[in-house]
C-alpha cells in the first residue's frame, strides 16, 4: 500500500483503480442496458432530445422473449456447454498426466519435448484451423459437436500441460519420495499426494480451458452449418445479424446469457482459482 | 531389527562421481550418522539406502537381503526429510496413517499405533490439525511420527533439524537420542553439523567428496582422526594446523616452524623420525593449550600474540599468532588477558597430532 498523505493515496492508487474498474465493467454495463432496453429507444438518433444512452425508463424482456421463442439459443448453450465441458475434460486429463511426465519422469528430451509443446500452443489458430478442417472432413465429423471436441484440445493440451507442468515442479519432490516410502507405488503416490495438492492448479487450468473452449469461434464458425449445432458465440452473430440489419438488443441479450456460466464458474472457483495462480503449497 | 551393509557402492550424476567406493556396516540397533560438508555425499548415500536414487554400481543389504532393485516401498523403511515432507491436505493423522493404509492395516490396529506415536512424542492434541497450522517442531515431531507408526526396519534421517531454530534443534537433538533409546530401531541419520554427529551417533562416518574419510565412535574420531579433513571438521573450535618441519637432534623428534619448537612425545616420535626432515602439519586442538606456568617444560612452550579476546563465560576462547602461523586456544575464564598481549603458552604434548604433508593422512 502506498504511504504518506491522503492524496497521494488518491493519485497513485484510488484513481487509477476506479478509472481501471470503469473502463473494464463498461462494456458489460453496456450490454445489459441494451439488452433490456425497448428497440424505440435502440435506434433513437444520438441527438435527438429525449436520447438517454445509459439509462432506461421502459426496461423490456422483449429482447429475451426473441432469442428463446425466435432463435434455437437454449440449444446453443446446451451445446456449448456440453463441448466446452467435454473438451475441458479431455485436455485436463492428458494435460495432468503429460504435465507430470514432464515435470517428473527423467526421460531422455523432456525437456526439449516440453518446449515443442509449447510451440504447437503457439501456432495461431487461424492458421490451424485450414488443416484440421481437411481433418474434420475426411473423419466426417463436420457439423457435428465432436468436430469441436476433438479440435479444442489442439490447442488446450500445450495449454494444460504447460500449466501443470510449472505447478507439479513447484510440489516439494520430499511429498511424493515420502509417500514411495512410505508404501505407495508411484501410481498411487500421484492419484493420492501430488494431485490432491495440485488441485489448486487441476482448477485453474480447467477453468481457464473451459473458458477458452466456450469463447471460441473461429473453428465453431468453420466446423458447425446447420443452426441446430451452433454454439452461442457462432449462433448469436451469425442468427442475429442478417446482412447489414444488427438484431442489438437481442445480440446483447444472447451476449449476456452466454457470459453469465464463465462467469459462475469463476465465482464458484475464484478462492481455488487464485490460489492456484500465486502457488499456494507449502512443505 | 536389521543391519545395514553397503559394499563398493559408487554413484555417478551423468559423468560426475559423487559416490566412491563406500564400504560400511550399519549395525543392528546402531544410530550412525553421516557428516560432512554439502556436497560429500551422503545425502545421495542415503537416499540410495531409502531407494529414490539408483545404484551405479556396488550392494545395498539391508537385513542380509541385496535391495539393490527393490523398490522403496518395499524396503521396509522410514524417512524424516528436511522439509518435513508432511502431506499438507492431510491432517495430522492421516499423514500418520497413510503408510499404514498403503499397507492395508486394519483400522484398530491404525489407530492403537498412532495413539502410541502420539504419545511418544506428545502430540496427542494435534491429531485433527493440517500441517499448515503447525510450528516448526511441531511439524518435525509428525514427520517423525509418521516414521514411528510404520515400525521400520530402519529409521533415515535427512538433516532433519536443520529447519529449526538454534533453541529447537538442541531440544529436538535431546529427544531423538531418548526415541532411539527406546525404540532401538537402526538409525541412519545425515547431518553437516558435527555437534549433533556428535552428540547423536554410535558411531560417526565423516564423508568428503564422495570418500569415507573415517568411520568410528565420537570420541574415537576426536581423538585419533585419520587424517588432517576429520581433524578439521570435528570439534568446535576447530583444530589448529601449522606447517612445520620434522627435525631428529638429540635423540629427540622436533616440530620446527617460524617462532615454534615443540618436541614430540615418544610414541608419536617413533613414528615420525623416518620423516625427518620432511615438511609436515601440526595439530593441536584449541583446548589442549594453556598459558604456561613458569615450571612447564620449554620444550612445548611457545610464545604467542593475542589479536583476540572472546569471552565466551565458560572460556576464553583467544585468537593468537605464533610466527605466520594463526592458534586459537580456549583458557581459563578467570585469566586477564588484553588483545596484543604477548603470551607464552604451552600445549599438551600427548594430545598432538600429527599429519603428512602431502597425503595429509595422520602420522
Amino acid at each position: 500500500m502506498i504511504e504518506g498523505a491522503l492524496w497521494r493515496k488518491w493519485v497513485f492508487a484510488y484513481l487509477p483503480l476506479i478509472l481501471f474498474v470503469i473502463v473494464l465493467l463498461f462494456p458489460f454495463y453496456w450490454m445489459i442496458i441494451t439488452s433490456f432496453r425497448p428497440d424505440g429507444e435502440l435506434y433513437r438518433p444520438w441527438n435527438a432530445v429525449n436520447n438517454m444512452p445509459f439509462w432506461t425508463n421502459k426496461p423490456t424482456w422483449e429482447h429475451f422473449t426473441y432469442l428463446f421463442e425466435e432463435t434455437n439459443f437454449g440449444r446453443w448453450m446446451f451445446n456449448t456447454m456440453f463441448i466446452a465441458a467435454t473438451s475441458t475434460l479431455i485436455s485436463l486429463f492428458c494435460g495432468v498426466l503429460a504435465g507430470y511426465a514432464l515435470a517428473r519422469l527423467n526421460f531422455p528430451w523432456a525437456g526439449s519435448l516440453g518446449t515443442l509443446i509449447f510451440i504447437t500452443y503457439l501456432v495461431p489458430q487461424t492458421l490451424l484451423f485450414i488443416p484440421l478442417a481437411e481433418i474434420i472432413r475426411d473423419f466426417r465429423l463436420g457439423d457435428t459437436p465432436w468436430s469441436l471436441i476433438l479440435t479444442y484440445p489442439t490447442f488446450l493440451i500445450p495449454f494444460c500441460t504447460w500449466l501443470m507442468m510449472g505447478y507439479f515442479k513447484a510440489i516439494p519432490k520430499e511429498l511424493e519420495e515420502c509417500a514411495r516410502i512410505d508404501g505407495a507405488s508411484r501410481w498411487k503416490a500421484m492419484l493420492f499426494i501430488v494431485i490432491p495438492v495440485a488441485l489448486p492448479g487441476i482448477l485453474s487450468s480447467g477453468i481457464i480451458a473451459f473458458t477458452l473452449s466456450w469463447n471460441e469461434f473461429i473453428y465453431a464458425l468453420v466446423f458447425l452449418s446447420s443452426p441446430d449445432e451452433k454454439t452461442v458465440a457462432v449462433g448469436v452473430t451469425s442468427e442475429l445479424i442478417r446482412g447489414d440489419v444488427f438484431f442489438w438488443g437481442s445480440l446483447m441479450a444472447g451476449a449476456l446469457l452466454g457470459s453469465i456460466p464463465v462467469a459462475i464458474v469463476y465465482s464458484f472457483f475464484v478462492e481455488h482459482y487464485v490460489s492456484g495462480l500465486t502457488g499456494s503449497v507449502k512443505g | 531389527m536389521a543391519e545395514v551393509s553397503l559394499h563398493s557402492l559408487n554413484k555417478y550424476f551423468d559423468t560426475t562421481h559423487v559416490v566412491k567406493n563406500v564400504d560400511l556396516q550399519i549395525r543392528d540397533k546402531e544410530f550412525m550418522v553421516f557428516v560432512g560438508p554439502s556436497g560429500c555425499g551422503k545425502t545421495t548415500t542415503l537416499r540410495m539406502i531409502a531407494g529414490l536414487e539408483a545404484i551405479s554400481s556396488g550392494e545395498i543389504r539391508i537385513d542380509n537381503t541385496v535391495v539393490n532393485a527393490v523398490p522403496p516401498m518395499d524396503r521396509d523403511i522410514a524417512m524424516v526429510f528436511q522439509n518435513y515432507a508432511l502431506y499438507p491436505h492431510m491432517s495430522v493423522a492421516s499423514n500418520m496413517a497413510f503408510g499404514l493404509k498403503m499397507r492395508k492395516f486394519e483400522k484398530a490396529e491404525i489407530e492403537r499405533r498412532i495413539k502410541r506415536a502420539a504419545d511418544i512424542l506428545g502430540i496427542e492434541n494435534l491429531l485433527d490439525r493440517k500441517p499448515r497450522q503447525l510450528s516448526g517442531g511441531q511439524r518435525q515431531r509428525v514427520a517423525l511420527g509418521r516414521a514411528i507408526v510404520r515400525d521400520p526396519k530402519v529409521f533415515l534421517f535427512d538433516e532433519p533439524l536443520s529447519n529449526l531454530d538454534a533453541k529447537l534443534r538442541v531440544q529436538m537433538r535431546v529427544e531423538l537420542k531418548k526415541l532411539h533409546e527406546r525404540l532401538a530401531v537402526t538409525s541412519v541419520y545425515v547431518t553437516h553439523d558435527q555437534v549433533e554427529a556428535m552428540t547423536l551417533g554410535d558411531r560417526v562416518v565423516v564423508m568428503k567428496d564422495g570418500i569415507v574419510q573415517q568411520v568410528g565412535e565420537p570420541l574415537e574420531l576426536y581423538n585419533r582422526p585419520a587424517n588432517r579433513f576429520v581433524a578439521g571438521f570435528i570439534g568446535s573450535p576447530a583444530m589448529n594446523f601449522a606447517d612445520v618441519t620434522l627435525a631428529d637432534g638429540n635423540g629427540r623428534v622436533t616440530a620446527e616452524a617460524q617462532g615454534l619448537k615443540i618436541s614430540l612425545p615418544d610414541a608419536l616420535a617413533s613414528r615420525a623420525r623416518s620423516k625427518a626432515g620432511r615438511k609436515a602439519t601440526l595439530g593441536i586442538r584449541p583446548e589442549d593449550i594453556r598459558v604456561a606456568n613458569p615450571g612447564d617444560s620449554a620444550d612445548h612452550c611457545f610464545e604467542a600474540e593475542v589479536e583476540v579476546v572472546e569471552q565466551l563465560g565458560s572460556e576464553i576462547l583467544l585468537d593468537t599468532r605464533v610466527g605466520p602461523a594463526l592458534m586459537a586456544a580456549s583458557i581459563d575464564p578467570e585469566s586477564k588477558v588484553r588483545a596484543h598481549d604477548k603470551l607464552r603458552l604451552v600445549l599438551n604434548p600427548a594430545r598432538l597430532h600429527l599429519f603428512d604433508a602431502e597425503t595429509e593422512a595422520a602420522i
